[in-house]
């Protein structure tokens, strides 16, 4: 399974490395959207759960664009075919896929956290960024599981741009609550507070519950 | 004696209400090229499908490579090669990372890579992209893909369309009789394709209309399938 999650992957990011379709405009959108907050809130600088939940927000939206063209180079180029033909375990595209979106959510919040930061943030974001980076990885890894399902439902209905987002929202709300709720310390007002225990397990809790999931089903989701 | 590379019986297929197979039954013996005639839509690429693993059948058996499909489809992985419509290549990978990705999924080390992009004469373009590439150099990188992992069974969709006649000769010891594999191949040409097999099924709306030994049948029948 693993040389097939490496090929896959490998090939993913070799294809977005050549044709940047899903990153740059990932990272714009999400850059846009921290804009658009700033003038919209009418603050110069935010802090704690509200610095939290517009950053959040961001990455969820600027997400939802990586999301519909995830699996878009199987189902028009015949790679979907390719998979069912070859003697791997299906479900290692799956986990190629959630690494790939993974990888891309990285590279966009490298842009966006600092864009954040300049643009929004009151509170220095240095001295928690090793905190930030764990908590951001939680959530990526929920974006990405539930997401990466969702994306391989959706791509073969004739409105795939639609059903995506339209099925993803609802079930990542878990996620960006707990994720906001585990950063919001971090960016408190008068300087960083603990970790909250609790939202960090709940969110590692759902992504475990949905890798199961995922697991369990996509084999299915590939059969005719 | 051998078992037969290929056992349908009453095999059908729907799409929705839409019937694009219905009651096929036949044996394709090891080694042995059965052609499938028709005209457009009458469920010859439905048949490789059906046969690749990549749609169940809804009505009848099929057994392929002596496994009963869908149900252990997992055995017959990565002994098919499929040559269809769609070449399934990556426009923006070139034919070498194509094949390499490919190979990796079959197991496939670099070296039979580079032996195949030779046999199909696109070892000079092997690192451009693919979608810079002709039709007719597309279907011969996607005939390099099909016997990359050098498959018992053949299924082959028009594989000589949008190709010359020096590119097709340079095909025949990959994908034709010549290279000893059970092949099924459509064809729209009733003679050439009899002319290269031993079995003929000539279907017309999804049923069978010929179901003979190629020997036995007449160009003319099977030309009046296009009638």
């Amino acid at each position: 399974m693993l040389t097939a999650v490496g090929a896959i992957l490998r090939k993913d990011l070799l294809l977005e490395l050549r044709t940047r379709e899903s990153v740059p405009a990932m990272a714009i959108f999400a850059v846009t959207t921290l804009v658009v907050f700033h003038f919209a809130l009418d603050r110069p600088t935010l802090a704690g759960d509200l610095a939290a939940g517009v950053l959040w927000v961001s990455f969820l939206f600027a997400a939802m664009l990586g999301l519909n063209r995830l699996f878009v180079a199987e189902e028009e180029q015949g790679g979907f075919d390719g998979f069912m033909l070859a003697p791997i375990d299906r479900t290692s595209l799956y986990v190629a896929k959630a690494l790939a979106l993974l990888a891309f959510l990285a590279i966009v919040q490298a842009i966006a956290v600092p864009a954040f930061a300049i643009l929004l943030l009151d509170p220095s974001l240095w001295p928690v960024l090793p905190e930030l980076v764990g908590v951001l990885l939680l959530g990526d890894a929920g974006i990405c599981v539930v997401g990466a399902l969702v994306s391989a439902i959706g791509i073969r209905t004739r409105a795939r741009d639609l059903i995506v987002p339209l099925l993803a929202l609802p079930l990542l709300i878990p996620v960006v609550i707990g994720a906001v709720e585990a950063t919001a310390p971090l960016l408190a007002e008068g300087g960083a507070e603990p970790l909250p225990g609790r939202w960090l397990l709940t969110l590692g809790l759902y992504d475990a519950v949905f890798a199961a999931i995922a697991y369990a089903v996509f084999d299915d989701l590939l059969e005719d | 004696m051998d078992e037969p590379a290929i056992e349908l019986a009453g095999l059908g297929r729907r799409f929705g209400e839409r019937t694009a197979l219905r009651d096929v039954t036949l044996t394709v013996p090891a080694g042995a090229t059965l052609v499938v005639l028709g005209p457009n839509g009458a469920g010859k690429s439905t048949l490789l499908r059906v046969l690749a693993g990549l749609l169940r059948p809804h009505a009848g058996t099929a057994r392929v490579l002596g496994h009963p499909l869908p149900q252990e489809g997992w055995a017959v992985r990565g002994r098919i090669g499929l040559l269809a419509h769609e070449p399934m290549l990556y426009r923006d990978l070139t034919p070498r990372e194509n094949l390499r990705f490919h190979g990796r999924l079959h197991g496939v080390g670099r070296e039979r890579v580079e032996e195949v992009l030779e046999a199909v004469g696109m070892t000079a373009r092997a690192d451009d992209p693919v979608a810079t590439l002709s039709r007719g150099m597309v279907q011969r990188v996607a005939a390099a893909r099909a016997v990359l992992h050098d498959p018992e069974l053949l299924l082959l969709d028009e594989p000589l369309a949008n190709l010359d006649p020096a590119a097709s000769e340079l095909l025949e010891p990959l994908v034709g009789r010549a290279s000893g594999r059970t092949r099924v191949v459509t064809s729209h040409d009733p003679a050439g394709g009899l002319a290269g097999a031993d079995l003929a099924l000539g279907l017309r709306g999804g049923r069978p209309a010929i179901c003979a030994p190629a020997a036995e049948v007449a160009a003319a029948d099977a030309t009046a399938l296009y009638a």
